[in-house]
């Protein structure tokens, strides 16, 4: 696959959480051809599933990489001075972890109920022009609005309290491989696992493999919660991004863009499936890195790892400057390498697996004693 | 789609990094107009010759820089440091793409992701010296091959319409000088119109100030964007101009006071020719007008403007209808220019 184009079209598709449908087309799309079985869930997550050989009953292992992205939501539709024919302006509130210092200047698209999609950019008036204890402030939500040059008579017919605005963002190319735009968060690791079902379609497994592009991640990972349950994986693998390192960012909790993939450990993740993904990894002779994670909460690994009886779960995260802004970037190079792994990790797996993970936790236990 | 204010708002042209514009700009006259010279400034000057009925010198002109950024220093991680060239508020920075140096290189101005900001940093203004240019470069020699200390950047927008209205960046003025290429390609005007479009307006409009003097005009007409700002507001109901109301008329900014006979010649001609004008309500800002009023002695000079929401911003916004109303006002003042206007009695 060429990794730019389809990470283009995944990500310049709108998909703020809650509103996943055309996103979710998208993907699905792309995987038919690729899967046994393909639906979407109640809460909107897609969910395919591609036979492993092995024995029935079959051992199953869930994938999950969340589809929607942060965005914006109508919660006013204001006029300039009341009248119909005067410009009208929407004000609007975030959907996930919206950062307020990047909206002036961005142009989005209003995702109307009622109508065609509107483009609009958020403006507001001029920093001197507003009152004094908001000047040395980033414009906030009571200062920023929507224009889409619609006069209030038009914009009202065509916009309602509660309608969707998605960020618009063309997906570009920088250097050495990169990629810069939108909703990378999540989209690289969608794509990551088109890439891993594709070089899955060329060798053999014996795991039924459960792919899921989870719905609502950003505001409170309801995909992994519902997903997990309903499923009932025996392991997973949730795939994320993590923060790249960058101006601004160079802490330890910071990793190197285009230096290979991490692997989460800590609480929300099984120590088995950690090691089992190191070791698939140095049969690769991938470079990757461990993300030690003292149980933060931020991805769908936390919601999956108590569905039902408990899953074992780990995590794979792309290294991702910018988190949660219109030029979010990654290296082309993570997003293939943690497609590779995952698929490597899938591979290996046997009916052996289960018990060994099991054992390993037992051997713990009797050392510490 | 309007064509030529899509060439002119996506093409390049920082202060004192014209080139790329000035050149779109030759192309786009050259068929129109007897002459053009430039300038030690970079400034483009052209004449149409008239049709010798009236001999009064007459300059317009419209500024053909933009605000952008200039590439400052490159870091160790491959990054560049940069700062403003004109003005540019820090809040509208973050989460950009631009476009950097000759090859237009694509850039991001990113921040340190929200998840890692102390409650403090959420709610303060980053400042421009602690933003860096992302290129996707890996180190500091890998940056320096492609990009320079002195390079300009611009915001990547594109031009597009929505029913009325047009977005994108450099309005101020780009919608100048669409309006001056109009008025070139038209018949001839009584007298031969010497037309400016000049430099560094954005930097302390010094462009004009040469051109006023080196051409001596007897007259001028600044054709410029002035930021609007009709947005709903609580404490000031009036706006001091305001979208799709029509041209805007200076009468008074920060800087100077517009000639007062030329003013009242342009309202005149706009009731006269049923186009509609708004006074823009006298305050901050400045035009050309200020630099050429005061050169090779002194000039009569006023100015009509296209108003836009956002100026100095990635994406700015223009309602067609006003700009088309600055063509037909600009062309209709001029046409009706005599010396009789400016006499001291």
């Amino acid at each position: 696959m060429n990794v730019f184009e389809y990470l283009k079209k995944l990500t310049e598709t709108p998909g703020p959480s809650g509103f996943e449908q055309q996103v979710a087309e998208v993907i699905q799309e792309s995987w038919k051809p690729l899967v046994d079985e393909i639906s979407l869930d109640r809460v909107g997550s897609l969910i395919a599933v591609k036979k492993g050989l092995g024995a029935e009953p079959r051992s199953r292992i869930l994938l999950a990489a969340h589809m929607d992205e942060i965005g914006l939501m109508v919660t006013q539709v204001l006029s300039l001075n009341d009248s119909e024919d005067s410009s009208g302006f929407l004000h609007v509130t975030k959907v996930g972890g919206v950062d307020l210092r990047h909206l002036y200047g961005q142009t989005v698209v209003v995702l109307s109920s009622a109508g065609p999609e509107l483009v609009g950019i958020l403006g507001s008036l001029p920093a001197w022009k507003l009152p004094e204890d908001k000047r040395n402030k980033p414009f906030d939500f009571d200062d920023l609005v929507v224009d889409t040059g619609m006069s209030y008579g038009e914009l009202k017919k065509l916009v309602a309290v509660g309608d969707f605005v998605s960020f618009r963002q063309p997906l570009r190319k920088l250097l050495n491989r990169r990629a810069t735009g939108k909703a990378l968060d999540n989209r690289t690791s969608v794509t990551s696992i088109t890439y891993c079902l594709e070089e899955l379609s060329r060798r053999n497994h014996d795991w039924d493999v459960i792919a899921v592009a989870t719905a609502q991640e950003e505001t409170r990972l309801l995909g992994a919660f519902t997903s997990a349950y309903a499923l009932n994986p025996d392991i997973a693998i949730a795939i994320d991004v993590t923060f790249g390192k960058g101006p601004g960012a160079t802490g330890e909790n910071t990793f190197e863009i285009g230096d290979g993939p991490t692997l989460s450990l800590g609480p929300n993740y099984h120590p088995g499936i950690h090691k089992a993904l190191k070791e698939a990894a140095e049969a690769l002779e991938m470079k990757v890195h461990t993300e030690p994670d003292a149980g933060s909460g931020g991805t769908d690994a936390f919601g999956i790892q108590i569905a039902r009886a408990g899953i074992p779960t780990g995590l794979i995260s792309i290294p991702l400057r910018y988190m949660h802004t219109m030029v979010e970037s990654v290296a082309l190079s993570d997003v293939e390498r943690a497609a590779r792994l995952l698929a490597e990790f899938v591979v290996r797996l046997d009916d052996q697996f289960i018990g060994q993970i099991t054992d390993d936790m037992m051997d713990m236990k009797a050392n510490s004693n | 789609m309007n064509k030529l204010l899509k060439q002119l708002t996506e093409a390049t042209g920082v202060s004192s990094n014209e080139k790329e514009i000035r050149l779109l700009i030759r192309d786009l006259v050259d068929e129109a107009v007897d002459e053009w010279q430039v300038d030690s400034l970079g400034n483009l000057i052209v004449t149409k010759k008239g049709t010798g009925q009236s001999d009064l010198r007459v300059l317009i002109d419209a500024h053909m820089d933009e605000v952008g950024l200039m590439i400052t220093a490159i870091d160790r991680d491959g990054t560049c440091k940069f700062m403003t060239v004109g003005g540019i508020d820090d809040r509208s920075l973050l989460g950009k793409v631009v476009r950097v140096g000759p090859k237009k290189l694509t850039g991001v101005i990113g921040a340190q992701p929200i998840h890692l900001l102390k409650p403090n940093q959420r709610n303060s203004v980053v400042k421009v010296d602690a933003m860096r240019i992302d290129i996707g470069a890996k180190s500091k020699d890998g940056a320096a091959k492609k990009v320079s200390p002195g390079d300009t950047a611009t915001f990547d927008t594109m031009y597009e319409e929505a029913g009325d209205y047009a977005f994108g960046k450099a309005f101020d003025d780009r919608t100048g000088c669409a309006v001056l290429i109009e008025l070139l390609r038209r018949d001839p005007f009584p007298f031969d119109l010497v037309a400016a479009f000049t430099v560094q307006e954005e930097v302390g409009l010094r462009g004009a100030q040469v051109v006023a003097y080196a051409t001596k005009p007897d007259v001028a007409l600044v054709l410029e964007c002035t930021p609007a700002f009709d947005l709903p507001n609580e404490r000031d109901v009036s706006p001091n101009v305001s979208l799709g109301k029509g041209p805007s008329i200076y009468v008074m900014d920060a800087q100077a006071i517009q000639d007062p006979r030329l003013v009242s010649h342009i309202t005149r001609t706009a009731t006269a020719n049923n186009i509609p004008f708004q006074i823009r309500q006298p305050g901050g800002g400045g035009t050309n007008t200020a630099a050429i009023q005061r050169a090779a002695g002194g000039v009569p000079a006023a100015t009509i403007a296209t108003p836009a929401r956002y100026v100095h911003s990635p994406v700015s916004m223009i309602n067609l209808n006003d700009f088309e109303n600055v063509v037909s006002l600009a062309d209709a003042t001029l046409r009706t220019l005599n010396r009789d206007l400016f006499n001291r009695n």
